[in-house]
C-alpha cells in the first residue's frame, strides 16, 4: 500500500479545545478526521469507523494496549494503534492515519491518502 | 438364474442409491435394471442444490454412476403404469418388469393463493428452476420467500447471491418450525436479519400481485401489509409425488405416498416405494437419510436379503448461510414428562436445548444453534446417558467439557479453520491470552463461537487464566470498587498510578467511571471523568448504528400527562426524529445527531422532563400495571410505588443496567417477574422477587420476601441495589450475581434483612446519599457552557452536520439510509429500499 501526503497542512483548532484523553472529529478538505490529544501525543486517524461503516471513532475511548496508544470503537469496541490505524483484533484491518502537529498553539492537520 | 426385469421410476439422489445398492448386492446382474428419469440430466445432489448459486457447477453436483446393465432413459417419464400386464408406459413406449421401484419422490407445495401462477413465482427443486430463478433475478432488486423452513432459509439466501433484497414469509411464528423451538428461531433469526434478509413471521401470503407489466410484484400478507417482491420463490414445502400409484389403485398413506410396510413393499408384492414419495407404514420422511435407508431395504429384498427400515433418523445437522444448525431426536420435548436444559449466549450467539427424561438420566433430544460442535457426541448418546452434565456439554465454558482432550487436527474455529495444533503453537509461541490468540491464529475473530474453547485451551497449556478485569488492573471489579471506596480515591489517574498500570482501555474505564459514580463523586462528565465515559455517558445518549443518538426522556412508571405526550410529540416532529414506544414504558426519540443534543434536551427539560439513563449501566424504568386506581382487580396502587421507586433510583450506576416494575395483583400484567427487582401486590402488602431478567437468558424472578410494608420494601430494595453496585462483577447481571453467590438466595437474605455481615446501615447511608444528591445530568449540562461545548459535530466545523447521517423513509418516519457498508454488508444491503408512504425523503 502507498500513499500520497498531501503538501498542506490544515490549522484545526487551538489545542485547548481539545479534552485531554477524548477525541474530536475533524472535517480536514472533506475528510473526516478522528483527532486525539493523549498523555502520549497528537493523533489522527480517519473517524469512519471500518468494521460499521459508521463516522464515530473519534467518540471512542482511549487507553494503551501493551504500550501502544489506543482508540476503542465505540460501536463494537475493535481496538486501533492511534500511531499507524492498524485494527489490533482483527488482522489485516486498518484506518488510515494522518500527520497532526501542533504550531503556535494550534492543532494542524496533514492528510494521508491512499494511493 | 435367467435375469428378470426391474423398472426404477426415478433418478433422484434415493433412486440413484437404489441402484447403487442392488448393483454392489447383485454382481451377477441377475437383474436387469431400466431407470426412468423426469429430468433430462441424471441424479444430483439435491441437498446441495443452492450450492449453485455459489459457483459449483451442474458437473460437481452429480451424483450418478454409470452401471453395466443399467439402462437410463433421461426426459423420459413414466405416464403410466398397467398392473396386470406388470407395464410402465412411458411416451416412447412400455417397459416390461418383474419388479418396479417407485422412487418419484416429491413436489413442491404451492398454496393456494391467487396471483401464484404469475410471470416471477417460482419453486427450488430442480436445477432447471434454479437457472430459471438466476435467469429472471437479472436486472432486478427485490425478492421474496414464502416459506421459512429449511428450504426457504436457502432459497432467501440464494436470492441474497444474486444481488436481491430478500424478505421471508412464514406461516410459523418462527424459522425452521420443523427443526427448532422457539428460542432456537429467535437465534436463527438474529443470524438471518443480520445477513439483511427481513423475515415476516406468523403471517401468511394472502395474495401475490402483479405489476404493471403483468408479472409478480409484490406479496399481500395476512397482517395488511405489503411487501415489494419481483421475484417469489415458493418454498411452503413438499408433497410426496404419488400420482402413478394412485393412477394405478395402489392403496396411499392417510397424508399421500405410496403405502408401504416396513420392508417397503406395496400392496402389490411386484412393486416398491423408496424416498419421499414412500409412506412407510403411513408416514414420507422427507429427508435424504431415511430416503437412503429405504433404497438400502429394497435392494437387499430384491436380492433375497430379510432387511426392514430401521426408523428414520431425523437429526439434521446444516451450515445455513453460515449458521450451524441442529436437530435430533425429540427436538422438541414431545415425550411426556420430559425436562428441557437450555443454554443461550447472546455474545457468542449460540443457544443450545437438550431434551432430557423424566429422571434427567436419558438424553432424548436436542436442538442446537449457532454452534454445532457438540452435535456429533449428542446425536451418539441419544437414548442413553449423558456423557457429561448439561451444561459443561452445551457451553464449554461452563466448565466440564473438555477442549484439552482433543486431538492437534481437530477444528476449533471453523470459520476460519483452525486447529487446536495451531492454537496450542501460538500458546507455545507466546499468545497468553485470547486476544493474543485472535491477533495471532485468527480464530475467533469471525462468529466468535470458539472464544470460550480457546480459554480452556490456554487452561490445558497451563496459562493461568486470571479474574483480572484487564491487563492494566490485576483485580476483579469487585475488588477494584473496595480499594476505591475504601482507599477514598476520586480520580483515575491516582488508581492506575498506584493500583494499575498502562493508560487504560475500554473495558477498565467506564467500570471506574462506574464506580466512581456510586460512590457519589459528582457529575458523570466532572473533569477527567468525562474521559472515562463510554461514548453513550460521555453524550448522555444511546449511540446508534448510524453513529446518531437516541434520546429517552424519564417517564416515571410509564405515567405522562397528554401535556408532556403532546411535548414528546412536538419535539419528535420539530427535529424529525423516529418516534418508537418501548417494552419499558418510554418514548424513544431515534436519529438525533450529536449537535442536536442539547437543543433537543432544552426544549425537553424545560417541559419538565428529565434524563430517563436509557444511555447508562443504570436504573432504566420502572413498570407498571394501572392497580387498583383503575384496574377491577388491583389490590395495591402500583403505579405511585413504581413512580416513586423510579424517582427514588433515578440515575443509580450499576454493574449493568436495572430493571423494575410492580404489578397490583396477582396477573402480573406489569410482568414484575422478568426483572432484576419486581414488586407484586398482596391483600396485605407487597411482595418481592430479586434477581430477574429479559434478554437472551430470560430468568424469572425468584420470591424474596412476603406481604412487606412500603418501607419495609423500600429498605429491602435499597440494600439489595447497593450490595449489588459493591460486589458484582463487570456486567453481570443480578441473576449471574446471585448465582454465582455462596449461598445464593439465602446467603443474601442473611446479608440484607439479618444484617449477618453488619453491613446493613452502611448500605442504607449509601442508598441516603445516592437519593439527596440526584441531580438531573441532562439539566447541569445544559447549565454549563464548558460542557455544552463537547455537542459538535466537527470542531474545525460546527455548522456542518456530519454527512454520514441521512435518512430514508418508512412508515411515515425517518429511518437510517442504509448506504453504509459495512463488512457485513450485501449487495442487498445497499440496494434496500424503505417502503415509501407518499412522504418525501428527509435530508437534515
Amino acid at each position: 500500500m502507498t500513499h500520497t501526503t498531501t503538501l498542506d497542512w490544515t490549522a484545526v483548532c487551538p489545542l485547548d479545545r481539545l479534552e485531554p484523553n477524548r477525541g474530536v472529529a475533524a472535517l480536514v478538505d472533506g475528510v473526516q478526521v478522528a483527532l486525539f490529544h493523549t498523555v502520549d501525543g497528537l493523533f489522527a486517524i480517519d473517524n469512519r469507523d471500518p468494521v460499521s461503516g459508521a463516522y464515530v471513532l473519534s467518540r471512542g475511548i482511549v487507553g494503551s494496549r501493551g504500550g501502544v496508544p489506543t482508540v476503542a470503537s465505540p460501536l463494537h469496541k475493535q481496538v486501533y494503534d492511534l500511531r499507524n490505524g492498524d485494527c489490533l483484533d482483527l488482522p489485516g484491518m486498518a484506518v488510515a492515519r494522518h500527520d497532526t502537529r501542533c504550531h503556535d498553539g494550534i492543532v494542524e492537520v496533514r492528510l494521508r491518502r491512499e494511493g | 438364474m435367467s435375469g428378470q426385469d426391474l423398472v426404477v421410476i426415478g433418478n433422484g439422489m434415493v433412486g440413484q442409491r437404489f441402484v447403487d445398492a442392488l448393483r454392489a448386492r447383485d454382481p451377477q446382474g441377475r437383474w436387469r435394471v431400466t431407470v426412468l428419469a423426469e429430468e433430462g440430466r441424471p441424479a444430483y445432489d439435491r441437498v446441495r442444490l443452492s450450492a449453485y448459486f455459489d459457483g459449483v457447477s451442474e458437473d460437481e453436483l452429480n451424483v450418478h454412476t454409470p452401471h453395466d446393465g443399467v439402462r437410463l432413459r433421461l426426459g423420459e417419464p413414466a405416464t403410466a403404469i398397467d398392473r396386470a400386464r406388470r407395464v410402465v408406459t412411458t411416451a416412447a413406449g412400455e417397459y416390461a418388469y418383474d419388479a418396479l421401484v417407485l422412487a418419484t419422490g416429491s413436489y413442491p407445495f404451492v398454496p393456494q393463493v391467487p396471483g401464484a401462477e404469475l410471470p416471477g413465482v417460482f419453486v427450488y427443486r430442480t436445477l432447471d428452476d434454479l437457472a430459471a430463478i438466476r435467469t429472471y433475478a437479472q436486472g432486478r432488486r427485490v425478492g421474496a420467500v414464502i416459506g421459512g423452513g429449511l428450504l426457504g432459509l436457502e432459497a432467501a439466501n440464494a436470492l441474497r447471491l444474486l444481488g436481491l433484497s430478500t424478505d421471508v414469509v412464514e406461516f410459523a411464528p418462527r424459522l425452521m418450525p420443523v427443526q427448532v423451538d422457539q428460542a432456537g428461531g429467535a437465534m436463527l433469526r438474529r443470524y438471518v436479519e443480520e445477513l439483511g434478509v427481513r423475515t415476516h413471521l406468523g403471517v401468511a401470503t394472502t395474495a401475490i400481485r402483479a405489476g404493471a407489466d403483468g408479472a409478480v410484484a409484490a406479496l399481500e400478507l395476512s397482517d395488511g401489509r405489503v411487501v415489494d417482491a419481483e421475484l417469489v420463490v415458493v418454498a411452503a414445502g413438499i408433497r410426496p409425488r404419488d400420482e402413478l400409484a394412485r393412477a394405478a389403485g395402489l392403496p396411499l398413506g392417510p397424508r399421500g405416498g405410496v403405502l408401504v410396510d416396513e420392508t417397503c413393499r406395496s400392496a402389490d408384492e411386484h412393486i416398491w416405494a423408496v424416498g419421499e414419495c414412500a409412506a412407510v407404514d403411513g408416514t414420507c420422511h422427507g429427508l435424504v437419510a431415511p430416503g437412503y435407508a429405504t433404497a438400502e431395504v429394497v435392494a437387499d429384498r430384491l436380492v433375497g436379503g430379510a432387511a426392514t427400515f430401521p426408523g428414520a433418523d431425523t437429526a439434521t445437522k446444516l451450515k445455513l448461510l453460515g449458521v450451524d444448525v441442529a436437530s435430533f431426536g425429540d427436538a422438541h420435548g414431545a415425550t411426556e414428562g420430559c425436562l428441557d436444559v437450555t443454554f443461550t449466549d447472546p455474545a457468542t450467539r449460540v443457544y443450545a436445548k437438550l431434551v432430557l427424561s423424566d429422571d434427567a438420566h436419558t438424553l432424548l433430544g436436542g436442538v442446537l444453534v449457532g454452534d454445532a460442535s457438540a452435535y456429533p457426541t449428542l446425536r451418539a448418546s441419544v437414548g442413553g446417558p449423558l456423557p457429561a452434565a448439561p451444561l459443561a456439554l452445551l457451553a464449554p465454558e461452563g466448565g466440564g467439557a473438555d477442549a484439552g482432550a482433543l486431538p492437534a487436527t481437530a477444528q476449533v474455529c471453523s470459520c476460519n479453520a483452525v486447529t487446536r495444533g495451531d492454537v496450542d503453537d501460538a500458546i507455545a509461541g507466546g499468545c497468553a491470552d485470547v486476544p493474543a490468540l485472535k491477533a495471532c491464529t485468527r480464530a475467533g475473530t469471525s462468529c466468535g463461537s470458539c472464544v470460550p474453547m480457546l480459554k480452556q485451551l490456554l487452561d490445558a497449556a497451563g496459562v493461568a487464566q486470571s479474574t483480572a478485569l484487564c491487563e492494566h488492573f490485576d483485580v476483579s471489579r469487585r475488588e477494584l470498587f473496595e480499594i476505591v471506596r475504601v482507599r477514598g480515591i476520586r480520580t483515575f489517574s491516582q488508581l492506575i498510578a498506584e493500583h494499575g498500570r498502562g493508560r487504560g482501555c475500554d473495558i477498565c474505564k467506564p467500570v471506574v467511571a462506574s464506580i466512581l459514580a456510586s460512590l457519589g463523586s459528582g457529575h458523570v462528565l466532572d473533569g477527567e471523568q468525562a474521559s472515562l465515559q463510554d461514548t453513550n455517558d460521555h453524550f448522555l445518549a444511546n449511540l446508534q448504528r448510524d453513529g446518531s443518538y437516541s434520546v429517552v426522556p424519564r417517564i416515571p412508571g410509564g405515567e405522562i400527562t397528554p401535556e408532556k405526550l403532546i411535548v414528546i410529540g412536538e419535539v419528535a416532529r420539530d427535529f424529525q426524529l423516529y418516534t418508537k414506544i418501548t417494552g419499558g414504558q418510554r418514548i424513544d426519540l431515534f436519529g438525533a445527531r450529536v449537535e442536536q443534543l442539547p437543543q433537543i434536551w432544552r426544549r425537553l427539560v424545560d417541559a419538565g422532563f428529565e434524563s430517563g439513563h436509557a444511555y447508562g449501566k443504570a436504573l432504566r424504568t420502572v413498570k407498571s400495571c394501572v392497580g387498583e386506581t383503575w384496574c377491577r382487580y388491583g389490590v395495591q396502587d402500583s403505579v405511585g410505588l413504581a413512580v416513586a421507586l423510579e424517582l427514588r433510583y433515578r440515575g443509580l450506576r450499576a454493574p449493568h443496567k436495572l430493571k423494575s416494575a410492580v404489578s397490583g395483583c396477582a396477573r402480573e400484567c406489569a410482568e414484575a417477574r422478568s426483572k432484576d427487582f419486581g414488586i407484586i401486590a398482596t391483600e396485605t402488602g407487597w411482595n418481592l422477587y430479586v434477581g430477574g431478567n429479559g434478554g437472551f437468558r430470560p430468568r424469572h424472578a425468584d420470591l424474596f420476601a412476603t406481604d412487606l410494608s412500603t418501607e419495609e420494601l423500600v429498605t429491602l430494595i435499597d440494600r439489595f441495589l447497593i450490595y449489588y453496585i459493591r460486589t458484582a462483577d463487570r456486567l453481570q447481571r443480578t441473576a449471574g450475581w446471585i448465582e454465582a453467590m455462596d449461598g445464593g438466595l439465602d446467603h443474601l437474605r442473611a446479608v440484607i434483612v439479618d444484617d449477618s455481615l453488619g453491613l446493613c446501615a452502611d448500605l442504607d447511608a449509601a442508598m441516603a446519599r445516592h437519593v439527596t444528591s440526584y441531580s438531573d445530568e441532562w439539566r447541569d449540562v445544559l447549565d454549563d457552557p464548558e460542557r455544552l461545548r463537547r455537542y459538535t459535530s466537527f470542531v474545525n466545523a460546527p455548522d456542518v452536520p456530519d454527512p454520514s447521517i441521512t435518512f430514508a423513509v418508512e412508515r411515515g418516519q425517518p429511518v437510517p439510509a442504509r448506504a453504509l457498508t459495512t463488512t457485513r454488508s450485501t449487495p442487498a444491503d445497499a440496494r434496500r429500499q424503505p417502503v415509501t408512504l407518499g412522504l418525501p425523503e428527509v435530508r437534515r
